[in-house]
């Protein structure tokens, strides 16, 4: 055990941002079904949503559990205003082409992977096993978004410029991921998950190899000031929502 | 890690509930792949029985696998139809469910259905960008094949196809 146990309610909005993160960019995946290039992608980028759905549902109900007050994920997914997701606001960026599709998720599961990684190890017995069971995942997740990264960035001229305009693009949301706020020193403090600075570190160091690797330029670290991990959004989460809720919200308290 | 955690000097009583337990768990199919059991796939991490309760530990293999929740009741329903009184389902998350612990008589079993059983774990990136060595053809066991998609059926399966027989063939993936 850690020598100072989180105070509950960080720990809480802690979960609910890391929640948020897999719960907001696998509904986003999930929009491809039905409208992917191939089927094989179709099913790859499904069941990538699923796992991060998956995840979201063990950190959910985890913090349901730590608030005390009986609600459920489900309560948590489907009943929250939109300033009370804490995910960062790549996830909620448009799919766009595949191209963005693909870099957004490159770009969040290497974060996800070095955190995981790191997060495995801490203190907090329950996050450290539910880190422990989705790094498993991620690697996954990674191998398949970093294979595509490289086809389409080494690839033809015309998917080579798409990709690095995706690139260029979301680039400079991956500065709210590091942004270390007042939370995320807490929870490093008190050994609940690893330092910013180094799954920083990591995650340069692997998207460097990537995009080297698929002939693509890396953008300058200039990035917006999102507060998407405060519950600051952009416009696009409205509308994650309005679908992600709708059921929850027309019929209350409908079940399967 | 498969075997049932008999607590010396436990009451015979309790003995005979762990045993049937065992015995109702072993009859649990999988939703996605009937052929097997919860116990080839080594789902069941232990049975015991504590202040008078008997307690299943139970894996998830993927945290969204949509047939985690099935098995949970498919488990929860076959101890409440054995006679062993009251007890628990717990869902075990540390450690997490590996493919390394699927039994040979499960890898058997995958194998003759055409998948290609998982060989052993990868426990970093590196190791999982490294496992590109084609699984053989499970019909004509030609090493000719190649990686269609990392993402299958079912989440814990990958799709190849053998350049040799033409045909295409599932493989479990390490996890």
């Amino acid at each position: 055990m850690s020598a100072s146990a989180p105070d509950t309610k960080a720990l809480f909005r802690y979960l609910l941002r890391l929640g948020d993160l897999s719960l907001v960019l696998g509904q986003r995946l999930g929009e491809w079904v039905g409208h992917a290039p191939a089927l094989e992608e179709d099913l790859g980028m499904a069941n990538i949503a699923l796992d991060l759905i998956g995840q979201s549902r063990l950190l959910l109900s985890y913090a349901g559990e730590i608030e005390g007050g009986g609600r459920s994920e489900d309560e948590i997914a489907y009943l929250r205003e939109q300033s009370e997701y804490f995910n960062p606001v790549l996830a909620e960026q448009p799919n766009g082409d595949f191209g963005q599709t693909i870099v957004r998720q490159v770009l969040i599961d290497a974060f996800q992977l070095e955190l995981y990684e790191r997060m495995a190890a801490c203190s907090e017995e329950r996050l450290a096993a539910i880190a422990a069971k989705s790094v498993k995942e991620t690697r996954y997740h990674l191998r398949y978004s970093g294979s595509w990264l490289v086809r389409l960035g080494d690839g033809t001229e015309k998917s080579h410029a798409l990709a690095q305009s995706a690139v260029d693009r979301l680039w400079p949301y991956t500065v709210e991921l590091f942004a270390e706020d007042e939370l995320d020193r807490a929870m490093a403090d008190c050994g609940v998950a690893p330092r910013l600075a180094e799954v920083r570190a990591a995650w340069d160091a692997r998207l460097d190899e990537l995009l080297a690797q698929a002939t693509l330029k890396r953008p300058d670290d200039r990035g917006y000031s999102w507060h998407g991990k405060r519950g600051q959004h952009s416009e696009h989460l409205g509308y994650i929502l309005a679908e992600l809720q709708y059921l929850q919200r027309a019929y209350p308290g409908a079940r399967w | 890690m498969n075997t049932a955690a008999h607590k010396p000097g436990c009451a015979p009583a309790d003995q005979d509930r762990v045993a049937l337990a065992w015995q109702a768990l072993a009859a649990v199919e999988d939703p996605e792949i009937p052929a097997l059991t919860i116990l080839d796939l080594g789902l069941i991490r232990f049975v015991s029985v504590r202040a008078g309760v008997l307690e299943v530990g139970l894996s998830p293999t993927y945290v969204g696998c949509p047939a985690t929740e099935v098995i949970h009741e498919s488990v929860v329903r076959a101890l409440g139809h054995a006679d062993i009184g009251e007890c628990v389902v717990t869902s075990v998350l540390s450690p997490p469910w590996s493919s390394d612990w699927i039994t040979a008589e499960g890898r058997h079993k995958l194998l003759k259905l055409g998948i290609v059983p998982p060989e052993h774990t990868a426990s970093s990136m590196r190791e999982v960008l490294r496992t590109d060595r084609p699984p053989a053809c499970p019909r004509c066991q030609s090493s000719d094949t190649e990686c269609i998609s990392e993402f299958g059926s079912t989440p814990c399966k990958a799709l190849h196809r053998c350049r040799a027989c033409l045909e295409p063939f599932e493989y479990f993936k390490c996890i």
